[in-house]
């Protein structure tokens, strides 16, 4: 339907104060995609992620969302490409002056186009979703635990129905039950919308029940990307590090 | 096939088709809602040609349906889950009751507050009191350097402004004095009027105000921006006295501090006055200066540094109190800010008053 891949990324090159952080960076991801971006601390995972939402302007190279470029000097046509996607900080980046409530309410009303009654149905939609009670909606992001933020930041990262969902170490802080419910979550909201998923993680338990692809970031590029099982074969330090002894559990 | 969602009534039933997702959806909003409207009576609906169904839409059908499933569905299973997460809500969704406060109600809680935060000072001046007891027994434990960094931060860093400012003043109250005072023929009591309003007065209230804008708000935000990222809880989890390490520094440096800050302003101050007097009136800067010392006595100066320490210490524990009760989000960080700013300033010139009725006896010849 959507010739063009969802995310496209071509020679991104960015350096902080002389020390590069990526050099000539690819990366194609395509729709329906889950993707799992692994590597290790510092290597810049979440530098990646700033750069395909456009909060990080690479110091070479392009990047396209839908066949966009991020660049593009058309503000009505970015500001579009933005509510295509939704994002989960790392630290859940909640609103901390406004309730749950308003939190998720908030991309909803910034459309003004929907009614009330249709704002409350929706929240409320998203955080049985998430497995929140309605009650919660009124409390603050202080009043929350490190679990219940994360649930909350990811029911707003869905309130606009995004079709490229970015994800900043989802499950990290959650219990390994929740932390499997978001898994079928995500899982089941990718069938039912065709969502692409591009997720930060270490957790080897998410990785395996949700990505289709895994993409490893290591020495400034991406050096590995491909459906999940061709990806644990390659011989790099890193990805043998990584999988090591769980690898044959997981395959 | 086409991606924008679209609405068919053929007889007997309803049709729909392509993208039912909200961003397809938005362009086309109030007609799509207008069709489903009109289509309420239908019992027959095919959803099967749909692609795509987020649950923006799944809410919207299920509006539409008034709340039931229609008996003549036919849907994909994938878009059937869908809708039956939207019917599983509860039917009546109660609106979010936004708390009514009533005026009694309004300034109850406004003195109540009030009243805490009178509380709070005095505990933490009684804090203050401790810390200060204990340092006196482990001389080592005596944050020097954070004292220092006080000093240099709210002292020394305030120099340029509050020159500037006490300048422009000196001179205005010198050239306004001087045209009434030239009307009376009475040039030579610009020197007590620029004494003692200066020394005794402005200086130090100028000074205050100035520095609770600009030094008070600073401790606020930095306490406060501390306690929102815990980092006021790292120190006490580390053994380390937030009031001996964060709080004390600050009052001290600024209690120290000010009345530097107002020597130094009032100096200014004068030099801009002696200047206007000599260009509007011809007065010489060593008439100036002789005379000064006879119209204004020595204890007016006590009296404004005095002032000054005062105020510091006045603005620097309004400061404080406000940080360490700011709560973890934006909001009440900014509040917080602005009720420190304006509750020194206030407290300040109420001091001053105080200041007023006990020393009128005192300093004037």
């Amino acid at each position: 339907m959507n010739p063009s891949p969802v995310i496209e990324l071509n020679g991104v090159g960015v350096s902080f104060g002389g020390k590069a952080v990526h050099r000539d960076l690819s990366l194609r991801v395509e729709e329906g995609q889950i993707v799992g971006l692994l590597g290790g601390s510092g290597s810049g995972k979440t530098t990646l992620l700033r750069e395909i939402l456009g909060l990080l302007q690479p110091d070479s190279g392009t990047i396209r969302l839908f066949g966009i470029d991020l660049n593009d000097p058309d503000v009505d046509r970015q500001r579009n490409l933005r509510r295509r996607l939704g994002m989960l900080f790392q630290q859940g980046a909640l609103f901390s002056a406004l309730s749950v409530f308003d939190n998720i309410a908030f991309p909803l009303r910034e459309l003004r186009c929907l009614d009330a009654d249709w704002i409350r149905r929706l929240v409320h939609l998203k955080l049985a979703m998430v497995g929140l009670e309605p009650t919660h909606g009124k409390l603050m992001p202080a009043e929350l635990s490190g679990g219940m933020v994360k649930r909350v930041a990811l029911a707003r990262a869905l309130a606009l129905e995004p079709e490229l969902l970015l994800l900043d170490e989802p499950t990290a802080g959650l219990d390994p039950d929740r932390s499997q419910n978001f898994v079928e979550l995500v899982g089941s909201l990718q069938r039912e919308l065709g969502l692409t998923v591009v997720m930060v993680t270490h957790d080897l338990n998410t990785l395996a029940g949700l990505a289709t692809h895994v993409a490893v970031l290591a020495d400034q590029r991406i050096i590995a990307f491909g459906p999940k099982d061709e990806v644990m074969t390659v011989d790099h330090p890193f990805v043998t590090g990584f999988f090591g002894a769980d690898r044959r559990k997981l395959l | 096939m086409s991606t924008s969602p679209r609405l068919l009534v053929e007889p007997g039933r309803v049709v729909l088709s392509g993208c039912w997702t909200l961003a397809e959806m938005l362009p086309q909003l109030a007609a799509l809602e207008a069709k489903l409207v009109a289509c309420t009576s239908h019992n027959d609906w095919d959803l099967s040609e749909i692609t795509r169904l987020d649950s923006a839409a799944a809410v919207l059908l299920w509006r539409t349906w008034g709340a039931r499933w229609p008996d003549g569905l036919v849907a994909a299973e994938l878009h059937r889950q869908v809708l039956k997460r939207v019917a599983e809500l509860p039917q009546e969704i109660a609106e979010q009751a936004r708390p009514r406060l009533r005026f009694p109600e309004m300034v109850g809680a406004l003195l109540l507050k009030a009243v805490g935060n009178l509380l709070g000072m005095i505990a933490l001046f009684g804090q203050l009191l401790l810390d200060a007891a204990y340092l006196v027994r482990h001389p080592q434990d005596v944050p020097w350097k954070e004292f220092t960094a006080n000093v240099y931060k709210a002292g020394a860093q305030a120099l340029a402004v509050t020159a500037l400012v006490g300048f422009l003043i000196g001179v205005t109250i010198s050239y306004l004095s001087a045209l009434q005072l030239k009307s009376f023929g009475a040039d030579l009591f610009i020197v007590n009027i620029l004494g003692i309003s200066i020394i005794r007065e402005l200086g130090p209230v100028l000074v205050a105000v100035l520095v609770a804008g600009r030094s008070g708000s600073a401790m606020t935000a930095q306490i406060g921006v501390m306690r929102v990222t815990e980092e006021i809880d790292v120190l006490s989890t580390m053994g380390i006295s937030r009031t001996i390490r964060v709080v004390l520094p600050k009052i001290f440096g600024l209690t120290v501090a000010m009345p530097l800050l107002v020597l130094w302003t009032s100096a200014v101050a004068m030099f801009g006055g002696m200047l206007a007097a000599l260009l509007q009136l011809d007065l010489s800067f060593a008439y100036f200066v002789d005379n000064l010392p006879r119209a204004v006595p020595v204890a007016n100066l006590v009296i404004g540094l005095s002032k000054g320490v005062v105020f510091g210490f006045v603005i620097a524990i309004v400061a404080c109190h406000f940080g360490l009760h700011v709560k973890p989000n934006t909001e009440s960080l900014s509040a917080s800010t602005t009720s420190a700013v304006v509750t020194a300033i206030t407290t300040v010139i109420l001091f001053d008053a105080i200041f007023a009725v006990f020393t009128r006896n005192i300093g004037v010849p």
